[in-house]
């Protein structure tokens, strides 16, 4: 029997999409546990006893201060009751133990934000970043994303394209050089662009909600176990998930899952 | 000392904020600048360190990417005119107390009382040179001057060495806290005079009741007991207001109502709330018998159905209609974080699922001279729509189903309902899930925000016209992640049992909420010095009454009140304990350990009078148009598409999220290039299920112009015909009503009241008839009874207006059908009969009519069609379906069309009516219960034979033409309009809102 696969969804502060994240884990066969932050920073759970963690979408305090900069602010840090380092030693813990770590929209900005992505050099300092969409508004619509096949990242392992929804204000990728872009490029960690319905890769608005560079929509680290990406993958495990199922013939599951299965299976054969 | 981080985008960095305002001040004032920058300010006033200020400044405060920052000095340059807007003291600031927080966590050492953060937006202008303009450029559209003050500077007026003054915008109060006392032996007009000045909104036969009741001898010794005498304090006047207010108390809907009918008849009706609305849902449920699936109806924050064997569906839907006319974005904010905590203080407690939305706005393109204090509908549109966006989507909560509808009398009042669904357990502990009760000896615990001068009055002050002396207290700003960080932790606390009961803190405040709680046990003990304060300087009978948002009131079992406090703490949300729920009989408050409120509860909660209101029904003398039909009917079309009531809402709709939570089955945009108009939402709560909870809403004020009472026949039809539409069970729906009305009471100001009154009871009249006919069981609601301006000699009301929503259930949400027709060769139906119903119709007001032929509902045909087609949906017959509203049958067909990308060829000759019907109104009539179906070929005979007998008539076919193409009464063409045109009309008036 395969082994379980532990996946960890954190909540609180305005995390606002942890129960469908955790069912995508479900079912795509990881055990799942929705933990409120309030019990990683009590000390009463640790980090460390799962195999992946998922920073789900939401508002964390507000996006008051750009988004998820105050939650990226707590998490650097916020001290855990009873240690003598923050939530954030816990978390290069477990990244340095290989394991896997997905954020999506508020946990794509967060990841950004607290340096973690896409880390190129292996320093955890922030190189680049989500800001307010080129329009200036918040907005919910569907998009398709060009995967780049040659990428090291292990959730997209063979995909071509994706569909899926897009639900945000702040989702415009920027690179703090054109260096930065280009190792990005080079590396193949631009796993995700905004696409036309070809899947060619595209600046122009709606296709490209937010008018982000070169069209990124997710990007991952050198090891392609760290995954950021703008598009919620969780909210299309199932068909009627899909703006036009009653028009169209879709398989029954949603393409987000793929996601998080090639997440499970990678933690049981590799991990 | 203060600092000042000012923060500001790097050179080439796209300031997307600063493009938006450019863009919009060109649209609203038509001041077309050459750049706008905008810079972030925070103003710390508090105890830190040169570097921790400066870690705050490179840390949390900036993005090292895109942004630089400045400490006590300008970043600004090269502009012409720099305007900083900030809030004015004690006004919510979201972002400050996030700020504040994150150097807390940074310097690991929390603020003391009275630091605090404070922040700004800096907008610099290019082009902008006159001081004049500036002033009403801040004025008109970047500030709202009852919440924010502003700062305008040329550019040489700006010190380049420290940039703007540090100003500091704290509450500053050197008033002692005291309890003033006042006698009541008084004349009417000098009570009447105490009720003006105290904004307390109660008439002379009130205040007299409470001036008789305080020199009742017996009442006055029992009063000596406790160190009072014969005057009544303010904190009781106060606590009496509120309680008392139309807002509260809904005086109007519970009055004696004396109505003549226009034949003479006369009847009088003993409160319309319990005789129509109550009476509705008993005699509904009466004839479910055992298949009611109501578990708890009007007693408590929102209605309760049943959804299955394990869970409960929890609906309500609120008005904010008076602050959002104040401030559009705070009003609107605080009316859906404040509906959102009405779902989950229902029962013991619930998790919101689905918002949904309804606005009521004069046209955005107004161009007439508005009366003083009203804010152009322009601003009110675009600060509605932020404010209900920021409080959806940042609670995490879909929006999944609304509308906006426009005429220009909302520029007296803009309506903004809210709506909120949640789910709650059938069972907790073993006890039904939507029952509470306070135990005696329960603590008064009070959760959330803590106790600011924000709110004060805003019962008081919805229960009156907008006038001028209005107060800016009224105006709240919500905090939907205090409000989010509540929640999660009131779900383990009530999941963990450390509760016995649980209710809201809106309208009212505290005094509302723990009075109402303590008619449980019959006595409450309320320490107020006890209550947690935003700032010093708040009166005792301020913090009673206060609206202060993001706060809920429970009561605690003494055994379980340490449990609830520490994990209250734990999950960094602020509980306190304020004192004890009592079976005295006596609704009790002390400041500083002395009793400044001694009221008794049954004088509180039945001691006002009930009114006596007048009301005679008399049908307006109207005709019906007679101009000739247009020779165009194509353009007429094209036209109707573009009324701001038939086009497009994407822009919006695509502003709230509506499918975060990831159970949107059927999204309020649908069809090829998912932009069609969706008739209602499904809704999939339970992840792993496919049981759907299906959601609508009716609203037609149009009609109320010509008769109300067939107006709300309209709005409940529409609701169900919506929610049938998308596959919605009919034998298992429930309404909510929300009446919003201009004042009803005959007085000087309102000449008319007699006829506004019987408005009013004919709309109740059809709202018991058709509820009943339709075996649907109102669950809860609400009435605003105060929509209207009235300034020197202006007075401006809103045409009376009822949101009728509906929420019910789908057995299997994979059988939902969609309004887009979904392929060329199938057929389309028409199911129901037209007639010639134009009065109040979109068509008419086209062409500057009104007409007298309002739409009239026949349920009882209507309810047979609604389960024939519940019947053909469950069988999947059905390709598409969509309702018949506005614009009528025409605009139906140009929607379904369009959104599904095909065209169609229509007979009009095929149509079924009684009498003949010129061409045009065949097209644009309003008939009611009407839907348009399309159908497999293959599957023709199934479902004709399924409405055997009924009025189902086939007019014609999908087709791959790109175009609607409609043939009139002798076969000849009558229309030929490609898709294209159809839906350039339709998406154009409001694509750049």
């Amino acid at each position: 029997m395969a082994k379980t696969v532990k996946a960890i969804v954190i909540s609180g502060y305005g995390t606002n999409c942890e129960r469908e994240v955790a069912h995508a884990c479900r079912l795509a066969g990881a055990a799942a546990d929705i933990v409120h932050i309030t019990e990683l920073l009590a000390g009463r759970i640790n980090l460390n006893d799962y195999h992946f963690l998922n920073l789900a979408g939401g508002f964390l305090d507000g996006d008051d201060l750009g988004s998820a900069k105050a939650g990226a602010n707590r998490l650097l840090h916020a001290r855990v009751v009873g240690e003598d380092d923050s939530l954030a030693e816990q978390l290069k813990e477990f990244i340095a133990a290989g394991k896997l770590v997905m954020g999506v929209c508020n946990g794509f900005q967060l990841l950004v934000k607290m340096g973690l992505l896409p880390a190129i050099d292996g320093n955890f300092r922030q190189t680049c970043t989500l800001t307010n969409n080129d329009r200036g508004r918040f907005e919910n619509r569907w998009s398709w994303l060009k995967i780049d096949p040659e990428s090291p990242c292990i959730y997209t392992r063979g995909l071509n394209g994706l569909y899926l929804p897009v639900r945000h204000g702040e989702g415009k990728f920027v690179a703090d050089s054109p260096k930065t872009l280009q190792q990005l490029e080079d590396l193949h960690l631009t796993v995700m662009k905004y696409a036309d319905c070809d899947l060619h890769p595209s600046m122009e608005f709606p296709d490209n909600p937010n008018g982000s560079e070169a069209s990124i929509a997710g990007i991952c680290d050198p090891t392609g176990r760290l995954f950021g990406l703008m598009p919620h993958p969780e909210a299309y495990t199932h068909r009627t998930h899909h703006p036009r199922w009653t028009r169209e013939t879709l398989p029954e599951e949603g393409m987000g899952l793929i996601l998080y299965r090639n997440a499970v299976n990678f933690i049981q054969k590799e991990l | 000392m203060a600092w000042r981080i000012v923060v500001g985008l790097k050179d080439g960095v796209k300031d997307a904020r600063g493009e938006r305002v450019q863009r919009e001040l060109k649209e609203h004032l038509h001041i077309d600048l050459h750049s706008i920058r905008t810079l972030d300010v925070y103003t710390l006033d508090a105890a830190l360190s040169d570097e921790e200020v400066e870690r705050a400044a490179a840390g949390p405060f900036s993005d090292p990417v895109i942004q630089e920052y400045a400490i006590n000095q300008p970043l600004a340059s090269s502009f012409d005119m720099l305007i900083e807007v900030g809030f004015r003291p004690g006004v919510t600031d979201n972002p400050g107390r996030t700020a504040k927080e994150a150097i807390e966590y940074l310097t690991g050492r929390p603020f003391a009382a009275g630091e605090a953060v404070y922040t700004s937006t800096q907008y610099l202008f290019a082009g902008l040179t006159n001081k004049a303009m500036a002033e009403k450029v801040a004025g008109d559209f970047l500030a709202n001057g009852l919440i924010q003050h502003w700062i305008i500077l040329s550019a040489d007026e700006l010190d380049p060495q420290v940039g703007v003054p540090v100003s500091v915008p704290k509450v500053v109060s050197d008033a002692a806290p005291t309890v003033r006392t006042l006698s009541l032996q008084l004349s009417n007009e000098e009570l009447l005079d105490i009720s003006r000045q105290g904004m307390l909104a109660l008439n002379l036969e009130e205040m007299d009741k409470i001036k008789r009741h305080i020199a009742d001898p017996q009442v006055v010794a029992e009063r000596q007991k406790v160190g009072l005498g014969t005057e009544l304090t303010d904190v009781e006047l106060e606590t009496l207001a509120q309680t008392w207010s139309e807002h509260c108390k809904h005086k109007i809907f519970s009055a004696k109502i004396n109505y003549e009918d226009e034949h003479g008849n006369r009847q009088v009706i003993d409160s319309l709330f319990k005789t129509f609305i109550v009476g509705a849902t008993d005699k509904v449920r009466e004839n479910l018998g055992h298949n009611d699936y109501c578990l708890s109806v009007f007693k408590d924050n929102a209605g309760v159905i049943e959804f299955n064997a394990d869970w409960s569906l929890v609906f309500k839907v609120e008005t904010h209609n008076s602050p959002s006319a104040l401030d559009p974005y705070g009003g609107a904010l605080t009316g859906i974080v404040g509906v959102n905590r009405d779902g989950v203080a229902t029962g013991m407690g619930a998790r919101l699922i689905f918002n949904t939305d309804v606005f009521c706005f004069a046209s955005p393109f107004l161009k007439r001279e508005l009366p003083p204090r009203l804010l152009h509908p322009r601003r009110i549109f675009d600060g509605v729509v932020e404010g209900v966006e920021h409080g959806g989507n940042k609670s995490g909560i879909p929006t999944i189903n609304g509308s906006l509808v426009f005429d220009d009398r909302f520029a007296g009042k803009p309506l903004v309902y809210c709506g909120t669904a949640a789910l709650m357990p059938r069972m907790l502990h073993g006890k039904p899930c939507h029952e509470k009760k306070v135990q005696v000896g329960d603590h008064i615990v009070m959760t959330g925000g803590r106790i600011g001068k924000d709110g004060i009055h805003g019962a008081t002050f919805s229960s009156e016209e907008l006038h001028e002396g209005s107060p800016v207290t009224a105006v709240q700003i919500g905090d939907p992640i205090t409000q989010r960080k509540m929640f999660d932790f009131l779900l383990i606390a009530r999941d963990r049992g450390l509760y016995n009961s649980i209710t809201d803190n809106g309208a009212g405040g505290l005094s509302s909420s723990v009075g109402e709680m303590a008619e449980d046990t019959g006595g409450l003990e309320l320490h107020l010095d006890r209550a947690p304060l935003k700032y010093p300087g708040l009166q005792p009978w301020e913090i009673l009454i206060s609206e202060a948002q993001e706060r809920m009131t429970l009561a605690v079992p003494d055994d379980k009140l340490n449990a609830f406090l520490s994990l209250a703490k734990e999950m960094d949300v602020d509980a306190t304990d304020l004192g004890l729920f009592t079976d005295s009989g006596y609704f009790q408050c002390f400041y500083e350990g002395k009793t400044v409120s001694y009221l008794s509860m049954e004088f509180v909660h039945e001691g006002v009078p009930q009114m006596v209101i007048p009301a005679k029904w008399q049908p307006k003398e109207l005709a019906e148009p007679d101009f000739a039909q247009p020779e165009n009917l194509g353009d007429e079309l094209k036209q109707l598409l573009s009324r701001l009531n038939i086009c497009s809402k994407e822009s919006v709709v695509r502003r709230y999220d509506h499918e975060v939570q990831a159970g949107t089955v059927i999204k309020p945009l649908v069809g090829v290039v998912n932009d069609g108009p969706s008739d209602a939402a499904v809704y999939r709560p339970l992840l792993d299920s496919f049981e759907g909870v299906v959601v609508s809403h009716g609203i037609c004020p149009s009609y109320s112009d010509i008769d109300t009472y067939h107006m709300m026949a309209c709005a409940i039809d529409e609701g169900l015909r919506n929610y049938v539409s998308v596959g919605g069970d009919i034998d298992h729906a429930a309404g909510l009503d929300n009446f919003c009305w201009c004042d009803p009471v005959e007085s000087i100001k309102t000449p008319d009241g007699q006829y506004k009154a019987a408005q009013l009871v004919r709309a109740n009249q059809a709202l018991y008839d058709y509820c009943v006919a339709y075996g649907v069981p109102l669950i809860s609601g609400k009435d605003s009874m105060k929509n209207d301006y009235q300034i020197g000699g202006t007075k401006i009301s809103i045409p009376p207006t009822v949101l009728f929503s509906v929420i019910g259930k789908i057995a299997d949400a994979r059988k939902a059908v969609s309004m887009d027709v979904k392929q060329a060769g199938d057929l389309v139906y028409l199911l129901g009969i037209t007639a010639d119903e134009l009065g109040g119709s979109e068509y008419y007001a086209q062409h500057d009519e009104l007409g007298s032929q309002v739409p009239q509902v026949d349920a009882g045909q209507a309810l047979l069609r609604y389960r024939t087609l519940n019947q053909a949906q469950q069988q999947g017959l059905i390709a598409s379906c969509h309702d018949l509203s506005d614009g009528g049958l025409g605009v139906a067909l140009a929607e379904s069309a369009f959104a599904g990308g095909f065209g169609m060829q229509i007979e009009l000759s095929y149509i079924e009516v009684e009498d003949y019907i010129r061409e045009d109104k065949l097209l644009f009539s309003e008939s009611q219960s009407r839907l348009l179906v399309t159908v497999r070929s293959s599957q023709k005979e199934t479902f004709e034979a399924l409405f055997a007998g009924q009025s189902c008539r086939c007019i014609g076919q999908v087709t791959t033409q790109p175009e609607l193409s409609i043939n009139g009464l002798h076969g000849q063409k009558l229309l030929q309009v490609s898709l294209k045109d159809l839906k350039q009309a339709w998406q154009a008036p409001l694509r750049e809102m």
